[in-house]
Order: C-alpha cells, then sequence, then structure tokens
C-alpha cells in the first residue's frame, strides 16, 4: 500500500523520531511509505483558537498535497481529528466548490496510526518487542472525536515482553487542551496534577499515547518533578525490537 | 437592563482570574470532586440499565431541533391551550420584562412574600432582587437553593446549587441565618445530613402553609395540551405548586414540547442525566386552573431574554436544546477543578460556557468559549446530544472576530497567531524556523531541556519542562536519507492520474 505520512508540524520540529518510528513500523510491514514535502499543519492551533480565517490556507494545502494516496497516516489523534471533523466546516465557509470537493476526496482516506493498522492494514501484532513496564493514557481527540476506542490498546497487548498496566481515570483528560495550557493555565496545571499522580500509582516506567502533545505536557510535568517516568509515542514502541534497548 | 446584566454576574473576573481562586480553596475542589464523582458514576450505571439510551438521546435530539425550527408555531399553540384551560400567558422579551411582568402579578394579589420552586430562568433574570426592589421577599424553598439563599450566596451548578457547600458549612448557615428568615435552626443542630434536612423541613413548612403566591419555572410544557410540567426531589415544588392561591410559572421560550406524548422521552432522560436515578421522586404537571384543586390562578410567562437572537445562529442555536440536567457539569474536568462561580454566570460549566455568551451576548462572556480544554466528555454526556466542543469553537471564533472588529491594533495573540499562519503557509519557512528554534533552544536548554520560558510562555514552563526541538526535522531527515522519487513532490499530479 502506498502510504502517505503526514508528520504533523509539531511532531516534525521536536519529535521526528516518531516520524521515523512510523516510517520503520509500516515498511517492515510492507507498506511503501511517502513524505510529501509540501506539507505543514492541519491548522487546529487557529482553527480552536477561533481564528478560523486563517485557517483556511492550511485546509488548502493538505488536500492538494495529500490527495491521491492510498491512505493518509498522522501519528497524532488530535491532528486527525482536525482533518476529520473540521476540514469540510473550514472549505464549506471560506472556500470554493473545487475545495470542498479536494477535501471530501482527501479526508475518507486519514487515518491515525492505530487506525491505519488495524482497520486498514488489518494487524495488532506488528512484531514489536518491549521489555517495560507501561501505562496508556488514550488522549481526548483519539478517544471522543476518533472513536479509536481499544485499538491501540490490543496492539499494545500484542507487544512482546510488554507489561501493560491499567491507568487510573484514564479517560480523564490530561489538560493540555493546545492553546488552553496557556489562556487557562492555573486549571491545565491542576488537572495535569492529578494525571501525573495517576501515572505514578501504576509504577509504569513509560507512559504512552498516540499524541506527542499531551504526552509533552504530562512529560514536561513528570521530569519537572524528577519521577523518571518516560514519555512514548505509540508508534515507537510498535517500531521497538529485539535490536532496540531502551 | 440588559441580558447581560442577569445572566452574566457583573464585577465577576474573567474566567481564567477566577479560576485561579477558585482553585486555591481545598475546600471547594474536595466538596466538588466528591460530588461531581458520585454523580457521574451513578449517572453512567443507571443510563446503562437501559437498552435503547441511545435512541433516546436521539429522540430527544430530534423533537428538540425540530421544535426549534418553528419555536413561534409551537409558543403559539401553548398560548392557545393554556388560555383555553383558564391560564394566562405573558409574553416577556427581556429579563426586565419579565421581572415587571411578575412583579405586577404578585402587587395584584396584595401579598408581600413568595414561595419559590428552583428555576434557572429566574436565577437568569434576577427575579428575587428585582421583587425585593418592590418590597417583596422570595423564598427558595428548593434545599439547596435555601443554603444559597441563606448564605447570601450564589449557585455553582444548576442542579446541585450548594454542591460547593460541605455539610458543616451548611449547620453554620442555618445556624447563623435561619432565625433571619422565619422559623430558626435548633440550638444543638449536629452537621448529620438528616438533621439537616429536618431543620430545613420546619423552616420550609411555616413558608408553604402561609404562602398565597408561588413562582416556578418548568421544565417542559406542552404545545397541544398547555400542560406545564416540574421535576424535582424533594416534595418542595410539590407544594409550591399546589397550597397557594396564585402559582406564576417563569419559562424560557425553549422548553415547549409539540405534544404532551414527548414527555415520554424526556421524563426518562432528565432524571438519569441529572441525579443518576431511574425517575425523580416527584414529577408535577398542570394545565391551567381546575375548579377546587390547586391554585385558583395561574400565570404563565414566557421569557425570550436572547433565545431568538441564539435561534438565529445555525450553529450556536442547538445550546437551546438543553434540558438543564447538567450532566456536562458533573463531567467536565475544568468544572470538577473551578467550580460554578469562576463562570461568572447563572449557567455554568460547559453549557454555560456555551449559552451564556450568546444569550448575553459575546461581549460580555468574551473567556467562557476558552474556558474548556475541548476533550468531548461533555457532548458524550448530553442527553439532547449538544455538540458542546463544536458551539465552543464556533464561538471562540466569534469572541476573536468581535475582538478584531473593536479594536484598531491587534492583540499580541493575533498578532502570534497570524506569525504562525505564515511560518505554516509555506514548508521552505517552516523549515527555516525548525531549524533555527532547534539552534535557539539550545542556548537556553540544559540537559536537553528547556526550564524558564518567556512571556506568555512562562505559565507553561513554570511546572512542566520542555523538550528542546529536533536538531534535525522529519522533513530534514527525509531529504537527507531517503532518495527524492519518495518526497512526494509531485504527488498531486501523480495521485490524480492515479485515482
Amino acid at each position: 500500500m502506498r502510504i502517505a505520512l503526514f508528520i504533523t508540524c509539531f511532531n516534525d520540529t521536536m519529535f521526528p523520531r516518531t516520524g521515523r518510528a512510523v516510517t520503520e513500523l509500516l515498511e517492515r510491514l510492507g507498506h511503501t511509505v511517502e513524505f510529501p514535502q509540501g506539507q505543514t499543519c492541519c491548522g487546529q492551533m487557529h482553527f480552536n483558537t477561533g481564528y478560523r480565517p486563517e485557517t483556511l490556507p492550511m485546509v488548502r494545502r493538505f488536500a492538494e498535497v495529500f490527495a491521491g494516496y492510498d491512505a493518509v497516516v498522522a501519528p497524532s489523534g488530535s491532528c486527525a481529528g482536525m482533518v476529520r471533523d473540521h476540514h469540510r466546516v473550514v472549505a464549506a465557509q471560506y472556500g470554493d466548490a473545487a475545495l470542498a470537493e479536494a477535501v471530501e476526496h482527501v479526508v475518507p482516506t486519514v487515518y491515525e496510526l492505530s487506525e491505519l493498522l488495524v482497520d486498514v492494514l488489518g494487524v495488532t501484532d506488528v512484531g514489536a518487542y518491549f521489555p517495560h513496564r507501561v501505562t496508556y493514557h488514550p488522549t481526548c481527540h483519539s478517544l471522543r472525536m476518533l472513536r479509536v476506542g481499544d485499538r491501540p490498546l490490543s496492539l499494545l497487548r500484542a507487544v512482546k515482553g510488554i507489561d501493560l498496566v491499567e491507568l487510573p481515570a484514564a479517560e480523564s483528560c490530561c489538560g493540555f487542551g493546545g492553546t488552553f495550557a496557556l489562556k487557562n493555565a492555573d486549571v491545565s496545571n491542576a488537572m495535569l496534577a492529578d494525571k501525573m499522580r495517576h501515572v505514578q500509582d501504576t509504577g509504569a516506567e513509560f507512559l504512552c499515547a498516540g499524541d506527542n502533545s499531551c504526552l509533552t505536557h504530562i512529560g514536561g510535568g513528570l521530569s519537572r518533578l524528577r519521577t523518571g517516568v518516560g514519555t512514548m509515542h505509540l508508534a515507537e514502541i510498535l517500531a521497538s525490537t529485539e535490536g532496540d534497548v531502551r | 437592563m440588559s441580558a447581560a446584566d442577569n445572566v452574566v454576574w457583573l464585577g465577576t473576573p474573567a474566567f481564567p482570574e477566577a479560576a485561579r481562586a477558585a482553585l486555591a480553596d481545598t475546600r471547594l475542589r474536595a466538596n466538588l470532586r466528591r460530588a461531581t464523582g458520585t454523580i457521574r458514576d451513578k449517572r453512567l450505571a443507571v443510563a446503562a440499565e437501559l437498552e435503547d439510551w441511545e435512541e433516546l438521546r436521539e429522540a430527544a435530539a430530534t423533537i428538540k431541533r425540530r421544535t426549534l425550527r418553528h419555536l413561534d408555531h409551537h409558543l403559539l399553540r401553548l398560548e392557545k391551550a393554556v388560555t383555553a384551560a383558564g391560564g394566562v400567558v405573558h409574553w416577556a422579551s427581556d429579563a426586565a420584562d419579565a421581572n415587571r411582568i411578575v412583579t405586577a402579578l404578585v402587587k395584584a394579589t396584595g401579598e408581600d412574600e413568595v414561595v419559590k420552586v428552583k428555576s434557572m430562568a429566574t436565577q437568569e433574570i434576577g427575579l428575587n432582587e428585582a421583587l425585593a426592589d418592590a418590597g417583596i421577599r422570595a423564598y427558595e424553598t428548593d434545599l439547596a437553593e435555601l443554603i444559597v439563599q441563606l448564605g447570601g450566596d450564589r449557585p455553582s451548578h444548576i442542579l446541585v446549587p450548594a454542591i460547593h457547600r460541605g455539610r458543616s458549612e451548611i449547620r453554620e448557615i442555618f445556624r447563623r441565618e435561619m432565625g433571619e428568615w422565619g422559623r430558626p435552626a435548633p440550638e444543638d443542630l449536629s452537621d448529620e445530613p438528616r438533621d439537616l434536612a429536618e431543620a430545613a423541613r420546619l423552616h420550609l413548612r411555616e413558608k408553604f402553609l402561609r404562602a398565597k403566591v408561588a413562582v416556578s419555572g418548568a421544565n417542559f410544557a406542552a404545545a397541544d395540551t398547555g400542560t406545564v410540567a416540574v421535576v424535582e426531589s424533594e416534595g418542595n415544588g410539590r407544594m409550591c405548586l399546589t397550597l397557594p392561591e396564585t402559582l406564576i410559572t417563569v419559562m424560557g421560550i425553549e422548553k415547549v414540547l409539540p405534544a404532551f406524548a414527548d414527555l415520554d422521552v424526556f421524563l426518562q432522560l432528565l432524571p438519569r442525566s441529572s441525579t443518576g436515578e431511574r425517575m425523580n421522586p416527584y414529577t408535577s404537571l398542570w394545565t391551567g386552573v381546575t375548579e377546587g384543586d390547586g391554585p385558583r390562578n395561574f400565570h404563565l410567562v414566557l421569557l425570550d431574554n436572547g433565545r431568538t437572537a441564539t435561534l438565529a445562529d445555525e450553529v450556536g442555536r442547538q445550546a437551546l436544546a438543553c434540558i438543564r440536567c447538567s450532566a456536562c457539569l458533573n463531567v467536565c474536568p475544568v468544572y470538577e477543578r473551578t467550580g460554578g462561580h469562576a463562570y461568572g454566570s447563572v449557567y455554568p460549566g460547559p453549557i454555560g460556557a456555551v449559552l451564556t455568551p450568546q444569550l448575553a451576548g459575546i461581549e460580555n462572556a468574551a473567556s467562557l468559549p476558552f474556558a474548556s480544554t475541548l476533550c468531548g466528555a461533555c457532548y458524550d454526556a448530553c442527553p439532547v446530544k449538544i455538540n458542546i466542543p463544536e458551539v465552543l469553537v464556533h464561538l471562540r471564533a466569534e469572541a476573536v472576530e468581535a475582538k478584531r472588529r473593536d479594536r484598531l491594533l491587534p492583540t499580541s495573540e493575533a498578532l502570534a497567531m497570524k506569525a504562525a499562519g505564515a511560518v505554516l503557509g509555506s514548508p521552505r519557512r517552516l523549515a527555516t524556523v525548525q531549524r533555527l528554534a532547534a539552534t535557539g533552544a539550545r542556548l537556553l536548554a540544559r540537559d536537553g531541556l528547556i526550564g524558564a520560558l518567556p512571556g506568555p510562555f512562562a505559565r507553561w514552563s513554570g511546572t512542566r519542562d520542555t523538550p528542546v526541538p529536533a536538531r534535525e526535522s522529519l522533513r530534514a531527515w527525509w531529504r537527507r536519507t531517503r532518495p527524492a522519487g519518495s518526497e512526494g513532490r509531485s504527488t498531486t499530479a501523480e495521485g490524480k492520474g492515479r485515482r
């Protein structure tokens, strides 16, 4: 299958290792991965902060750059959710008929990583090896916008050597929320404190999620408290093999 | 007086500041966590009992949206049916109008006190204060509203207005204030729930037996029969709705349902969503007046107060489907930490964040649409499927547009967004900024992490370390390691040919 990687602007800049992991993983499963260099951002930050007209160029660019692939994969539930739920809205509000049609074509090909693996490629055991205690945080947009359900967990359960432990109050928001963390910093911190406590209660060595943005927020807090708990994107655990030592 | 004067508590700081104060109150946070957690779990359990829960939600959403599309028609039908049943219908365009009507109706009875059934609509218009200005004392009879009224406080939850109070606080309030308003609390009052309830019962009973006029809200009104409905848990409402001679009901125009039979759906959804009960203990239904049974005079005040304007907004209008169950408050992680007062509005929580700016005008509640992480828990919990995150984001755009209109110079946020838009509009510019950021951040970092950050990011970096941007972005890595063909530069043309 010819799969385009939509890395997302945040991963591209901050966590290229997640993109490398997605690439390794999909190639290991026998697929062709391409990286359209014209890609930038899904426009979520602008859209969710109320800067809606500014989102249009990014929607336009996305529809152009990612047209014509068998599938587009994003290692982010949040950005995949933005494309799936809101690109049509922006196109209808500010765009032209041609854009609306282009968006209509591209949107059904866009998947979050766990959806692509389980639903499209039909695998849950990706042949990974990760001998650590891991707990999984289902990020809000994966959970409630995309409804990925237990796809990430079934992928993690199939990882060799993993000790997967349940996160208490897993479905409660970590408090990141994009610009919410700046605009309502105090509430964000209160939510973060609870999430960190739950993570620590599991005794996990790594916190795993499908969104590096939430992980940056939680991981940044865990690091400040010197908890020793690391964060890992789902893709990185799934890409790990016996040769890797973390 | 405009809608904003009442729906919004003037003088309350914007949400982020009010939230900071609430977060510092450890007792408040403990009370909230316990209360919302309990109701949340009960709601999930009783909703799961119904196999057709999702169908019920869908039915309720459909009925509400259908009704709102022809609201004028259903309201006229309601007026006709209420009048035919011996009631009198009044139309109020705003809060001042409604207060004037109710005050005149009470004055006409010659009474100077009224008993009240818990009602959001009368909170919204500030009726108690307006009655007080006219020399009429309004007694709240709902237990939680009584606690709020005696405490000189404001409600902090739609269903449980005193959710922010613990039982020892309630005991203090009863001991201190009950005597001022009527029968005092017993000297040896304990903070046991049973004793507190008994003190309230005795205090209230005097008022029920004396009252000649009652004021209520309405949960529903059926347009075909003219039947008005109130659901409640304590029986206080039932006392107010049956004992007095005159009953004045103030109802938001969005509460009308086309038919009595529609109650079938809502009376299953509301108690399960709000209190986590299969059925609420008291459901009172009344249709006009009946000789020898209940109030002899019935007035229905139909309140607009911003609702028609809300109806005109295609995305925002869905907030009018709200049945005030407060399920969204109980699942909201933001509400759970801050409580209702931080919203500075009669309607707190997620529904308040979308309803208040619409009823009162975005300029009067501009911080509320941003008081959410958009986690979506409210949408999942809503029994009438109001897509609260969708409306929040829609109103954020309105808030930004309103700021743009009002200012000649853009805000620092607008400038930042513009700059970010320029960078993200071009892969070349993005690549340049990535290189600069990676270099710049290394100057700030220690051990690969960034500590304190300047400007608006200081609030972020106060509690979190930030990783340094990668030395090599993914796009740079790809260019360096992968053959040119896999860059997908010509995918547009290629892709279209392929399809």
